[in-house]
């Protein structure tokens, strides 16, 4: 008699305990798709989550994993001691774009530049929702927040920063992936990127990083499949999806599709 | 490894960080700033010899954020600093205080407030003992005066700072740091790591719950236990490490108070007391926070009258007053900016104070 | 016994390394001592100075307000602090390089013309040798000898070639004093 196989368990390296994320938020699928990975790998008692500031603070709740939650933009320098400690832990930091790319962009752009062999989860919704709705550093030009109440103005505010672009004139890095957590094709493909982030981390080969276009329905104003919209139709555009940089491949392929 | 201890002439940095070394830390993460570079050079060269791990961080304010991973990862650390540096530092003490972990922190102080100068000063005494950062944690807070106890206290230090899960600071100075006296030398042993059951890292599947270090507490009243757990620690402290030493007349006229360098100015004065024809002691302070309050406020009921003398414009005398409270008159001979008074100009202090006295 | 010896000279010709050769031989002879480089506003403009106290008992401050003994290098040091001796203190000065003797009314001055003994010795590095010999046996506190082998022990092998030159400037200081004892 054929026995029934649960073919999509729910991740060891996820707790049980309820997400406080907002409804059609991305967050709940990128924290799966990590977990999914680190249960592939079977590193759950190796791993150190590195929890920050932002609506993912409580992230160290979430992962069934050692954890440290670290002060606002400065995941990467305390995952750096971490890792310094224990070379044989695997290590990642998971920051939103207003810990990483704006109070923090000294510390990730360091760790990179050194090469630090831990993995980055970076996840860019273009605001800041913790505090409600301000304007992030990877804000679209014209896009309304409580802080840009008429828009991003280029005048006022400047432009918004391509991390992963940035971070691609290093020579630190062994990888850098942009993807999106829109559709499912997408997420598949998000989920190749943590994946082969982590994979490279345990390899000793150095610093990963895997940005997530995320949704934030409740500060854009939008219902949540407005909202997977708009990753599809706006953010793409101006952040567009591709793996940057893979080091021991030494290949630049397409990301965001299911190929 | 040799028992033998080996004395050299060295200067207060390298002491500091051959003490560290001693003290067992492995882990060292800084910021280059005047007047401690000599120590962050020195660990660059020796920490390869133990197998340790040298970094330099991009700001210190990056460097404490490695202090507090390296620490919740099992690992005895420590950063040097200067004031600047320290105050950018703050913020990552103060999480350090939080989330309770142990480390070690050195401040060899230089003038301010703001860039200031890198002459000596003890401008930073509130700085170290008030904080750190925001919130209610205080650092534990050493006091040497010379090369030989910025050496042995900083390899003390290490031990403290696991005892007390607490940040243990090293109170120095720009000459502290950069004056040169003999020194016996610790010897570098292997230990066994800090027996830290919380700390974070790889471990064997179910061998123990998984560990979080973290210093969001939401519940109001689980983050009022980690206070009281705070102040618990730090009565402890009070009790059992509270250290200060005495040296001069058995029954003095006016005793002086200083710690660090200025101590060492103040020893000179006891020494030439009969030049102002008083009869002098000088109570240092070893440790400042814990404060050793009762043997001051023992003196004050003795003497005519207590002299600070500090390198400040008065922080350290706040501490003497709330121990004295009010039992005699307590004056201040406070320098700043690089200044430091003589010998003579503690004497004539004294003469002044003792006059106004009546003794 | 407490000694305060000051020494100062131009940036570039070893004060610093001097007064740590004195304090370490100091050490090594199992006194007290202190080393301590100053940086006082007045001092400026390329000079470089040190105190070092030297004790049986305890050191205590390691700083002085009037010096028992000098060791100045050059002609503005000279001036700027030979009147800042103790009465009776010893003054040694580089005679080769201060023409105008300082004043210092009721001091012990030992004149050594430094670079014209490491011209003679044939060792141009060994200037400050012999100031420091005439300072050692115009104090008494060490011996030339004493200085003689700490100066080997901090001194890396491959530059012991250089010791026989450093000992005999040592001792031509060391006669200078004598000589006006």
């Amino acid at each position: 008699m054929a026995e029934a196989k649960l073919i999509n368990p729910y991740p060891d390296a996820l707790t049980e305990v309820e997400m406080r994320y907002c409804p059609g938020c991305t967050h709940g699928t990128a924290h799966r798709l990590v977990a999914e990975v680190i249960d592939e790998f079977g590193v759950r008692d190796r791993t150190v989550a590195v929890a920050t500031v932002g609506c993912s603070v409580y992230a160290y709740e979430y992962f069934n994993t050692d954890s440290v939650q670290a002060s606002h933009g400065r995941g990467p320098a305390v995952a750096t001691a971490i890792k310094r400690v224990h070379p044989d832990a695997v290590v990642f930091t998971y920051q939103g774009d207003g810990d990483l790319a704006s109070i923090g962009m000294a510390e990730i752009v360091h760790a990179a530049a050194r090469g630090e062999n831990f993995t980055v989860i970076f996840i860019n919704n273009a605001v800041f929702g913790m505090t409600q709705g301000q304007m992030a550093p990877t804000t679209l030009v014209g896009q309304r927040t409580t802080t840009s109440p008429r828009g991003r103005s280029t005048a006022e505010a400047g432009w918004p920063i391509r991390v992963c672009e940035l971070l691609d004139t290093l020579d630190g890095p062994a990888y850098i992936a942009r993807e999106a957590l829109s559709t499912p094709q997408r997420i598949r493909s998000a989920k190749r990127s943590i994946r082969r982030a982590f994979e490279l981390q345990l390899a000793g080969e150095g610093f990963s990083i895997v940005e997530l276009l995320s949704t934030c329905p409740t500060w854009w104003g939008m219902d949540p499949l407005g909202a997977i919209r708009h990753i599809e139709d706006t953010m793409i555009e101006h952040y567009p999806l591709r793996v940057f940089r893979d080091r021991p491949a030494g290949q630049q392929e397409e990301a965001g599709s299911d190929a | 490894m040799s028992e033998e201890r080996r004395r050299v002439f060295i200067s207060g940095n390298e002491a500091t960080a051959e003490g560290g070394i001693a003290g067992g830390c492995r882990h060292f993460f800084g910021y280059p700033i005047t007047p401690q570079n000599k120590i962050p050079e020195y660990m660059a060269e020796h920490m390869p010899e133990v197998g340790g791990v040298y970094l330099q961080a991009e700001s210190e304010v990056a460097a404490i954020n490695m202090v507090y991973g390296a620490s919740a990862a099992g690992a005895r650390v420590m950063t040097t600093s200067s004031s600047p540096g320290i105050s950018l530092m703050q913020e990552g003490l103060s999480y350090m205080l939080g989330a309770e972990l142990p480390a070690v922190i050195v401040n060899m102080v230089r003038g301010g407030p703001g860039l200031g100068n890198v002459a000596v000063a003890q401008s930073d005494y509130w700085l170290s003992t008030r904080g750190a950062g925001h919130g209610d944690g205080r650092c534990i807070t050493l006091t040497p005066y010379s090369v030989q106890e910025l050496h042995d206290f900083t390899a003390r230090a290490f031990e403290l700072a696991d005892r007390y899960q607490n940040i243990v600071m090293i109170l120095g100075d720009a000459i502290l740091a950069s004056m040169m006296e003999p020194c016996t030398l610790i010897p570098r042993t292997e230990m066994p790591p800090p027996d830290r059951p919380y700390a974070v890292g790889p471990h064997a599947p179910g061998s123990r719950e998984r560990n979080i270090i973290n210093s969001l507490w939401v519940d109001f009243d689980v983050m009022e236990a980690v206070n009281i757990r705070n102040e618990e620690r730090y009565a402890r402290a009070a009790a059992e490490i509270t250290e200060w030493d005495e040296f001069g007349s058995d029954d003095p006229q006016v005793l002086l108070c200083a710690y660090g360098i200025s101590a060492r100015i103040c020893e000179g004065a006891v020494m030439r007391a009969e030049e102002a024809g008083v009869r002098l002691r000088l109570l240092r302070p070893k440790t400042v926070f814990p404060f050793p309050t009762a043997p001051i406020r023992e003196w004050s009921e003795r003497v005519g009258a207590i002299l600070v003398v500090e390198l400040s414009m008065g922080q350290f005398v706040e501490d003497v007053r709330l121990a004295v409270e009010g039992r005699c008159p307590v004056d201040l001979l406070g320098r700043a900016g690089g200044n430091m008074p003589s010998v003579s100009d503690v004497l004539a202090k004294v003469r002044q104070v003792a006059a106004k006295a009546g003794v | 016994m407490r000694e305060e010896l000051f020494m100062a000279g131009l940036g570039g010709q070893g004060v610093n390394l001097a007064g740590q050769l004195i304090a370490r031989a100091a050490m090594d002879a199992g006194l007290n001592v202190s080393w301590f480089p100053i940086y006082s506003p007045e001092v400026r403009g390329g000079s470089s100075t040190c105190t070092i106290v030297i004790a049986d008992g305890r050191v205590g401050s390691p700083t002085s307000e009037r010096p028992n003994s000098m060791v100045l290098m050059d002609s503005t040091s000279a001036e700027r602090f030979a009147g800042e001796i103790a009465d009776g203190g010893l003054l040694v000065i580089n005679s080769s390089l201060i023409r105008e003797v300082p004043r210092c009314e009721g001091c012990r001055l030992i004149e050594v013309p430094a670079n014209e003994i490491a011209a003679e010795i044939g060792n141009e590095r060994t200037v400050n040798m012999s100031l420091i010999g005439a300072w050692a046996t115009g104090t008494g506190v060490l011996t030339v000898e004493d200085v003689a082998r700490s100066l080997r022990a901090m001194l890396p092998e491959r530059h012991h070639v250089h010791m026989p030159a450093n000992e005999a400037a040592l001792q031509r200081g060391a006669e200078i004093a004598r000589s006006l004892a």
